[in-house]
């Protein structure tokens, strides 16, 4: 591999790392400051998608269409924490698993009832779908480059508001102890309807922004959602600054695991692996880090 | 605190137990009908697969009328779910609760695999309608089973000669790294290899991963002349546009097996332009079986017949055969057998005949998309049989 070709895989690592980050984030928050183990998280992707593919046809605008949809998500969001998530705080993580898996089950008939079982696609906003050259016969999309902006932006964002705000601060003292901040007087129940509902809206945002290149189709919530378990295990639950380096590890190795040769003894080792790669990563960081990278422990 | 009290728990099971009781009691045959069995996927990613296979098979039925030789057809499904380790339940599900004279399944190779398992001991008689495992009619054929689609072997086997007909000798083959990837790769090399090509990489994506990025790099920098690949459903969408996304279109062609663009040509829009593959069936093709074929689906369902409803229709045909033979008496299975093997089906793909195996020997047909239509420019080989390796059937 010369240096250009390891230079562009580095950037393709980097970039599926930032996208894996935008997935995972809304993931930790839930899983973290909450401590619901929410494994309908690829659904809300998966909606996102699909939300994407009817509103920005229906719009004729990708903007516009984005705009509708992360509102949709969010109130999708309200709503299932008032059904169904609020009752699960106090309960153990095998009912928030079931009720979860219920979920999507609900949501994959849902779609299939609403949208169909076809494989559709949304197409790159004109201002986004050029392509840069990067070597003679290999080009680089913009859109991924705007994608990698964007998942920057969103991190700072959380970052700064978790941090250095009011309601981070909010969110914060709940999930160090929820009795006590009730106690202070903060409406905690708002505070998690909120946290829960950003979850949801993150988790289908990144499907949206995702629509035009990743396309949509039924299973896609699937994939996204073990990949988004390992980056927020690797990182430390709940951590967001976890949660940004573990997906660039995941991003690099997956990226570097699929087209390098390592030979150990005449074998082959790592395209013929390059799928267990990333679990070869959270297991030896969770031999030496139980709680992940940035994870506090309890 | 529990959720179900123990009384609610034993009505419940006391419930269940009836049930399980009234369908062993309704087992006992009915001679006034022919009992068919669906076991296909009506949920999940192959939804859509399952519901054209069975509407294409009740095509077929349907044009014998509605009491085929005085009898009615009772029809039985089971969701498979695409769900290998419910398989074997699911098989045993239709072939013995239902007791059904003949199972249609399924779409999914492992469940397939598990479901012939089955039908090995019950002896029920299962026609394939999609799962392109080669050992289905390979190191685990079987007298009863037969396939109405393709072998993993046959659709990328034929690209490699019409490659080095067009003077693209080195090429690398990208697929994911399960069974029918695998087994695409392999038929590929040895397609390509006897027509003078040489494979210098194959690349393999985790199944089902659709992160292609790495991949595209890294066949930039090895400048084949040619690409080939396996892909199917959103993955072919996705690494379709991603191609053309990299600019590689321009400089390195892509082939596939006609999964690729099969029932997604849409959802690729510009990006498919170019792209040649090889299948077993093309929507444009032109004769008058097909398009009698394709007007009468649009008039049943009011959409378009894909190659899954092909391969559902002639499963029907096939069925047909073995019904003609037997006038409707499905339980004299070895005359029924013996119809199904020397089938010649006069499908919308053209005339195929059953191999030794029970897997078509059939035409594959060139495909390329021009303004966003899959035209046929040729037959990239005429008869293909699968080698059916490892399977020692006997005609009976």
């Amino acid at each position: 591999m010369d240096a250009i070709t390891f230079f562009i895989q580095a950037m393709n690592g980097i970039q599926y790392g930032l996208l894996l980050f935008l997935v995972a984030t809304g993931l930790t928050l839930i899983f973290g400051i909450m401590g619901v183990i929410n494994i309908a998280h690829g659904s809300f992707y998966m909606v996102g998608a699909y939300l994407a593919w009817s509103l920005m046809g229906w719009f004729g605008n990708f903007w516009v269409g984005l705009f509708a949809g992360v509102l949709v998500a969010l109130f999708l969001g309200l709503a299932l924490e008032w059904l169904f998530i609020r009752f699960l705080y106090d309960r153990d993580h095998l009912q928030q698993v079931l009720v979860t898996y219920g979920l999507i089950l609900i949501f994959s008939e849902l779609r299939s009832i609403l949208w169909g079982d076809d494989v559709h696609s949304v197409p790159i906003p004109e201002l986004l779908s050029g392509s840069i050259q990067l070597t003679e016969n290999l080009a680089y999309p913009i859109y991924r480059l705007w994608l990698s902006g964007v998942c920057i932006v969103i991190a700072i964002l959380m970052y700064v508001g978790i941090q250095h705000t009011r309601l981070g601060m909010m969110i914060r003292a709940g999930e160090s102890d929820r009795d006590m901040t009730k106690a202070l007087g903060i409406n905690i129940g708002l505070v998690y309807r909120f946290v829960f509902a950003l979850g949801v809206s993150l988790a289908a945002f990144s499907g949206m922004i995702s629509a035009p290149i990743a396309s949509v189709f039924p299973g896609m919530g699937n994939q996204v959602l073990i990949v988004s378990f390992v980056v927020v295990v690797i990182g430390g639950l709940g951590s967001i600054k976890g949660a940004m380096v573990a997906a660039l590890m995941v991003g690099l190795i997956d990226t570097f695991g699929k087209v390098l040769n390592v030979n150990i003894l005449g074998i082959n080792i790592l395209p013929e692996m390059a799928g267990m790669s990333i679990f070869a990563l959270m297991a030896i960081i969770l031999m030496f880090r139980p709680q992940g990278i940035f994870g506090k422990g309890h | 605190m529990s959720i179900i009290n123990r009384r609610e728990f034993l009505a419940g099971s006391s419930a269940l137990a009836g049930l399980s009781f009234m369908s062993l009691a309704g087992c006992s045959k009915k001679t006034d009908s022919i009992r068919v069995g669906f076991m296909l996927p009506y949920t999940g990613t192959y939804a859509k697969l399952g519901m054209a296979i069975e509407n294409g098979f009740r095509l077929a039925l349907g044009e014998l009328g509605d009491k085929p030789f005085g009898k009615t057809i009772d029809f039985y499904t089971v969701d498979d779910e695409s769900n290998p380790a419910k398989a074997t339940d699911n098989a045993n599900k239709i072939m013995t609760r239902d007791n059904v004279d003949v199972v249609i399944g399924t779409v999914h190779s492992g469940v397939a695999m598990g479901m012939i398992k089955v039908a090995k001991d019950t002896g029920s008689l299962v026609i394939v309608p999609n799962a392109g495992a080669n050992a289905a009619t390979g190191a685990m054929c079987a007298p009863n089973v037969f396939r109405t689609s393709f072998s993993n072997w046959q659709p990328t086997h034929p690209l490699g000669k019409i490659m080095v007909e067009q003077g693209l000798k080195k090429s690398i083959f990208v697929t994911w790294k399960y069974g029918a990837g695998e087994e695409a790769s392999a038929s590929f090399r040895e397609g390509f290899e006897a027509a003078g090509g040489e494979v210098i990489k194959e690349l393999f994506v985790p199944f089902p991963n659709v992160e292609f990025q790495a991949i595209l790099t890294e066949i930039a920098s090895l400048r084949p002349d040619a690409v080939a690949c396996f892909f199917a459903g959103g993955g072919a969408v996705k690494f379709v546009k991603d191609y053309a996304a990299a600019g590689l279109k321009k400089s390195i062609p892509l082939f596939g097996s006609g999964f690729l663009t099969e029932g997604v040509l849409d959802a690729q829009g510009d990006a498919a332009e170019g792209v040649t593959t090889t299948l077993h069936y093309a929507d444009q093709l032109q004769n008058a079986k097909n398009k009698a074929f394709r007007e009468a689906y649009r008039l049943a369902y009011s959409e378009e017949a894909d190659v899954y409803a092909v391969q559902g229709y002639d499963a029907g045909l096939l069925l047909i055969k073995a019904l003609q033979e037997t006038s409707g008496d499905l339980s004299q299975k070895v005359k029924a057998i013996q119809a199904m093997e020397g089938a010649e089906i006069d499908s919308p793909r053209g005339a195929w005949k059953m191999s030794k195996s029970h897997n078509p020997i059939q035409n594959f047909y060139t495909m390329k998309v021009r303004n966003g239509v899959n035209e046929v420019v040729g037959t990239a080989w005429e008869n293909l049989e699968d080698p059916a390796v490892g399977c020692a059937l006997k005609e009976l």
